[in-house]
């Protein structure tokens, strides 16, 4: 099965609750998969850069990291930790020096997401669980995706979890199986990109971020997904300012949406949308199969 | 008439309620029910067997009114996906959408939709009528065995793949046939049928703006030719 939850708000007044919002819509989703949840925020714009990282010791791999990673940048490095994540704020400009500087100063260190706004927290557990640790509810962002994971193609594991990000402030999840992952991904590393599991939704993420660094937009990368993945997909995408919605042709993977003039939502069911402000009067709908849907700010 | 009994589904909780509506005799003289705070919740009013009336607020998530015997069941509401699955006999009216599989493997009653139906509406029914006031998706019908599926709107993709013998009345375009599905001749008869469940969906629409689909019968009977 797996759970999918997203809001993308259009009334900045709504901003404040958006981590609240979605752990609730998230929560409610727990029966759809209870192997391991993530969140992926995406906050204001401070004007810099970040990357949220993950680690299983943190006391360790985070001490004495903002200083040292800053040494190797030759910027001024700020760590904030979360539980078992850290989000390290730098210059924009530094991120893939820095992806490249962890790998030596921190080995076992995992980077979740890198951007300018976004934020991803996932672990092991349900989606309470999840959400508490990190508290997300008291979050405040633009839009959000929160996934619930039943785990089909690959093994439980944080990196397993959903989100996943393979570009800047880009992040999808996946409720559903590739059966071309295997091929798709060879190809995909070819073209350089960098995919660090063996699981078929970070397959998904790389190639619309692959689509999207060769010169698509978020709407024309996934409209060819439809062409250029094999098996079954609801997809939800963020991206720094849009957040998008697709399934596949044959749309057995549950969805439904409701707008109203202050936010979009989307829930794997009905049942995540009931609390949001107002749904009595949205306009709720099942997104077309094979049908591009995208909203941006 | 007696009092409605009106239920509160997050005070009660899914399985009391259920249990409640179940424990109905088909003599029993609680004939009208309602349930409030419906939220979305799985297998509402599923597995009735009595002729009671049940109104439900709100929309429905999955396998609502499934199985369901002689109940007679009002959703005020969308219904989520495999509404009346496996239906028997009695009736369920949905006031708004319905999502993919709807009615799917009903043997009888009645199953009314008065906004769309997502994909696979009716997929492999025997027995059951379905009337939807709106649109049906992809793959509806799939491999239908009895009863009618009528759509005042629109039908999607594929209509009727390896269907056997259920009737099918569309009133708008196909987008496209299924395999071995065909358009067939609208005999009286079939105005008859399709008159009668138009009146019992309280649908607005005269028998003869529709055409009739069916099988082709070439592909469940042996032919040598499909052999290898």
């Amino acid at each position: 099965m797996c759970g999918i939850v997203g809001l993308f708000l259009k009334d900045r007044a709504l901003e404040p609750r958006l981590g609240a919002m979605l752990t609730d819509m998230l929560v409610t989703m727990s029966d759809r998969g209870p192997d391991s949840a993530g969140i992926a925020v995406y906050g204001e714009d401070a004007g810099a850069g970040k990357l949220t990282v993950q680690s299983a010791d943190p006391a360790a791999d985070f001490a004495g990291l903002a200083e040292e990673l800053g040494a190797a940048l030759g910027c001024d490095v700020r760590l904030r930790p979360v539980d078992t994540h850290a989000v390290l704020s730098l210059d924009a400009d530094k991120l893939a020096a820095a992806r490249a500087a962890l790998r030596d100063l921190r080995p076992g260190l995992r980077v979740m997401s890198g951007g300018e706004r976004i934020e991803i927290y996932k672990e092991v557990g349900l989606p309470q669980s999840v959400a508490d640790r990190f508290g997300i509810a008291g979050m405040r962002g633009t839009h959000g995706i929160g996934h619930t994971r039943m785990a089909t193609e690959s093994a439980v594991t944080t990196m397993g979890a959903h989100p996943f990000s393979t570009g800047a402030d880009q992040c999808l999840v996946h409720n559903g199986s590739l059966s071309n992952h295997n091929s798709l991904r060879r190809k995909l590393r070819r073209e350089g990109m960098n995919i660090d599991t063996e699981n078929d939704t970070e397959v998904g993420a790389a190639y619309l971020s692959w689509k999207m660094q060769t010169g698509s937009s978020l709407g024309e990368a996934l409209e060819s997904s439809l062409n250029d993945l094999d098996g079954f997909f609801t997809f939800v995408v963020g991206t720094r300012d849009g957040f998008g919605v697709v399934r596949d042709p044959i749309a057995c993977k549950p969805a439904v949406m409701a707008e109203t003039e202050s936010y979009v939502a989307f829930g794997s069911e009905y049942r995540a949308l009931v609390d949001l402000p107002s749904i009595e009067a949205a306009r709720v709908w099942e997104p077309e199969p094979a049908t591009v849907y995208f909203w941006s700010h | 008439m007696s009092d409605v009994q009106t239920i509160d589904l997050e005070a009660t909780g899914l399985r009391a309620m259920n249990a409640q509506l179940q424990a109905q005799a088909r003599q029993t003289n609680r004939t009208a029910w309602e349930i409030v705070n419906a939220r979305g919740a799985h297998a509402i009013a599923a597995g009735l067997d009595a002729p009671i009336e049940v109104t439900v607020r709100g929309s429905t998530g999955y396998y609502c009114g499934g199985m369901n015997q002689q109940a007679l069941i009002h959703v005020h509401g969308s219904a989520g996906p495999g509404v009346g699955e496996n239906m028997m006999s009695g009736s369920i009216v949905i006031d708004g959408d319905a999502s993919q599989y709807a009615g799917a493997t009903g043997h009888g009653g009645l199953l009314v939709i008065k906004g769309n139906a997502s994909s696979r509406c009716g997929i492999s029914m025997k027995g059951i009528d379905i009337v939807v006031h709106g649109d049906v998706g992809h793959m509806s019908a799939f491999m239908a065995q009895s009863g009618n599926l009528v759509v005042l709107g629109d039908a999607g993709d594929a209509l009727g793949d390896s269907i056997y013998e259920a009737r099918l009345f569309v009133r708008g375009k196909v987008r496209s046939l299924g395999a071995d599905c065909e358009e067939k001749e609208m005999r009286a008869e079939h105005l008859d049928i399709l008159r009668d469940l138009l009146e019992r969906a309280g649908a607005d629409a005269r028998p003869e703006e529709f055409r009739r689909y069916g099988s082709a019968r070439k592909l469940y009977n042996f032919d040598i030719d499909n052999a290898y």
